[in-house]
């Protein structure tokens, strides 16, 4: 019986057994942001320990920063005070900051792949529930606590117990207007959001072996909110084709390097705790309706009546009822972006479809490109023209609305069509604001229409 | 670094009743914006101990009475809602060592014992008595025998439960794993050494 990538990479990452029969991990690549690192930096200072391997650790700045006004000092003190301790602190300790001048800032999840640093078979961590996106590249990631970071500083490796593998297959031709995050979402209502608890996911199948590099980073990076703390999937040519020419991808060395990727792939022959398969056919555009994840329908389904507390609480809070349909729901706020869906691709796809169109009246559109990469190309590509004459607003890269920790809010009961990865009650920065989870196109028909549509009719996509 | 082995804690304690205590309640969500967790001791509990003019409503911890207590009593359900690392902190930067609850939330839990706050179980009649104990003798000093899961009060013994994972992690010293980590530092080169890594810009 072969060996599945998982089991590879732990077993050469694995230092020791601690006596309390954790695994002691090296962690290969550690990414660390402005919001869970400045408190372990503080207990590295307490201690007396310095960073042991500061050149595998890189930071930038995204939770925290403004979208529209970046000039410094930040409008929040608080805010600015973040952005200072993290410049402190890399610069204390020797390690890498892509800060907004290198113009190389961005969300953590976007800035890693697109340097180049995210890697086939390596280990990778970060104070942030969204690591799993590094797994797209076929590495091991997951977000850690504030004392993890620490030790993670301190010794590049940390005390962790061993995942099952669950094998997810989508076989089948996706139909034209559905996409990754329609995959993702419909993967999740369908294993729930506690289905992957104790698991690493393993995403295959024809659908994940066609789809893009930055289709397979929005699967990965939801893997979390179905419970996984990790998901990957297998390297392959258009993982090695993705990383070439990255800035820190290898050089020299590259064709060494594509061998060992291929090397750390799961064998064919891999054995897995479980395998579950969908069917691409039977996935069509994804919308969610309540106060987590799992709480998804496709776009001509009806939210079924509660069958628990925790669909009741959901729909109290969405005042949504059982029998509707999403289709139709108005919407105030559109948001493009996040560590999710704020990827060149996704710009370009709803770039498409926003051309020659306007956002309509009373809606608010927000376009936020997840990092300077990805909105210097967009920029290149003329996107931002076209979504600036359709009616959306064009910002800076961060993490924007995806959370309240910066000035892009919802305000009161507003409902937003966003392609952010939560829907948790009040995550948009209202306490009774409203985040419905959909696609990038999905979010664009939403904004030209008012209302959460089907994008295969709007757009007249796939003769429908 | 050497972590200290924790036997016995010491101190005063204050009786803060309740069940469900959750972790919004510890440390409210607005004071997550910060860059170490120093703030953290004086935000605890904030909202219900102060109004929304900053005045003092009288809680507890802020009883003179209760001043510089260590050992905290209170309900069932102690620390439940988010994982956030934040809560166990504020309650470990506002000087308390220890937590005598019916029960607690399991992440909270796990975290409290990564930082050396020990917390211990105890039956709603022992807490009841214990509170009642300390409201009448403030000053008194407690003492919370971990091995022998114990406590000791003006003259009395109560039994607590200390869970036992906890319990021996606490008696040798090692419920912080970065002391682990770390006396494995020769390993942690060795296996470095031979891993295929490359990203130079
Ligand atoms: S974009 Fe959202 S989910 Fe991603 S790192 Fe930022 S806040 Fe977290």
């Amino acid at each position: 019986m072969g060996k599945n990538l998982f089991n590879k990479v732990w077993e050469k990452h694995t230092v020791d057994v601690l006596p309390g029969g954790q695994t002691q991990l090296f962690i290969g690549m550690h990414l660390i942001h402005e919001v869970t690192s400045p408190q372990a930096f503080a207990m590295l200072k307490d201690l007396g320990v310095k960073v042991a391997f500061p050149e595998r650790t890189f930071a930038t700045v995204d939770h925290i920063i403004p979208t529209d006004d970046t000039s410094r000092p930040f409008a929040d003190p608080l805010a600015e005070e973040m952005m200072q301790a993290i410049e402190k602190n890399t610069a204390e300790n020797g390690i890498t900051f892509f800060n907004p001048e290198s113009k190389k800032q961005g969300v953590v999840h976007i800035v890693g792949p697109e340097q180049g640093l995210t890697q086939p078979g390596s280990t990778i961590a970060c104070g942030d529930s969204h690591t799993a996106t590094h797994g797209a590249f076929g590495a091991i990631a997951f977000g850690i606590g504030t004392s993890q970071v620490r030790d993670v500083l301190a010794t590049q490796t940390m005390s962790i117990a061993p995942f099952k593998v669950r094998r997810i297959e989508v076989n089948g031709k996706l139909k034209p207007g559905v996409y990754a995050k329609d995959v993702i979402l419909y993967i999740i209502s369908k294993l729930g959001v506690n289905g992957g608890i104790g698991h690493a996911y393993e995403f295959a199948g024809d659908v994940i072996d066609t789809m893009s590099m930055e289709g397979r980073m929005t699967v990965c990076n939801m893997a979390i909110e179905g419970g996984a703390r990790v998901g990957y999937i297998n390297p392959d040519e258009t993982t090695f084709a993705y990383i070439k020419g990255k800035p820190y991808a290898p050089k020299e060395n590259w064709d060494e390097m594509v061998e060992y990727w291929k090397s750390i792939a799961s064998d064919a022959d891999a054995d897995y705790d479980d395998i579950v398969k969908f069917d691409a056919a039977d996935i069509e555009p994804q919308v969610t309706w309540g106060i987590n994840p799992e709480q998804t329908i496709g776009i001509s389904e009806k939210i079924t009546n509660p069958k628990n507390d925790v669909m009741q609480e959901a729909l109290d809070y969405t005042s949504f009822s059982g029998g509707d349909l999403m289709k139709g729901k108005k919407v105030d706020v559109v948001f493009i972006g996040s560590c999710t869906n704020g990827r060149i691709e996704d710009f370009r796809e709803a770039a498409k479809y926003a051309k020659g169109r306007k956002v309509a009246e009373g809606v608010r559109a927000l376009a936020v490109p997840g990092s300077f990469g990805v909105r210097d190309k967009a920029v290149a590509e003329g996107l931002d023209k076209i979504f600036i004459e359709a009616g959306f607003e064009w910002r800076e890269p961060g993490c924007s609305m995806c959370l309240a920790m910066n000035p892009d809010k919802l305000v009161g009961r507003e409902i937003s069509a966003s392609t952010s990865n939560r829907n948790f009650k009040g995550r948009q920065g209202s306490s009774t604001g409203r985040t419905l989870l959909v696609s990038p196109v999905m979010a664009v028909a939403a904004a030209v229409t008012g209302q959460i549509s089907d994008c295969r009719e709007v757009f007249n996509i796939g003769g429908k | 670094m050497a972590l200290g082995k924790i036997e016995k804690v010491i101190g005063q304690a204050v009786p803060i009743p309740g069940d469900d205590i959750d972790t919004d309640r510890i440390i409210p969500a607005r004071f997550l914006k910060c860059v170490t967790f120093d703030a953290l001791g004086e935000q605890l509990f904030y909202d219900v101990r102060f109004d929304e003019d900053g005045k003092s409503l009288n809680f507890p911890i802020d009883q003179p009475q209760y001043k510089g207590a260590n050992i905290i009593v209170s309900g069932n359900n102690f620390g439940c809602g988010s994982s956030r690392e934040h809560a166990p902190q504020s309650i470990k930067k506002a000087g308390f060592d220890a937590v005598i609850a019916g029960s607690y939330a399991e992440i909270f839990f796990g975290n409290c014992t990564t930082l050396g706050i020990v917390c211990a179980e105890a039956s709603d009649e022992v807490r009841a008595s214990l509170m009642k104990a300390i409201a009448e003798n403030p000053s008194e000093k407690m003492e919370i025998d971990v091995a022998s899961s114990k406590v000791l009060f003006n003259g009395n013994s109560y039994d607590v439960s200390i869970k036992p994972n906890s319990k021996s992690a606490f008696l040798a010293g090692n419920y912080d794993s970065l002391a682990d980590l770390l006396a494995r530092m020769s390993k942690v080169k060795e296996l470095e050494a031979g891993l295929k890594y490359s990203f130079k810009s």
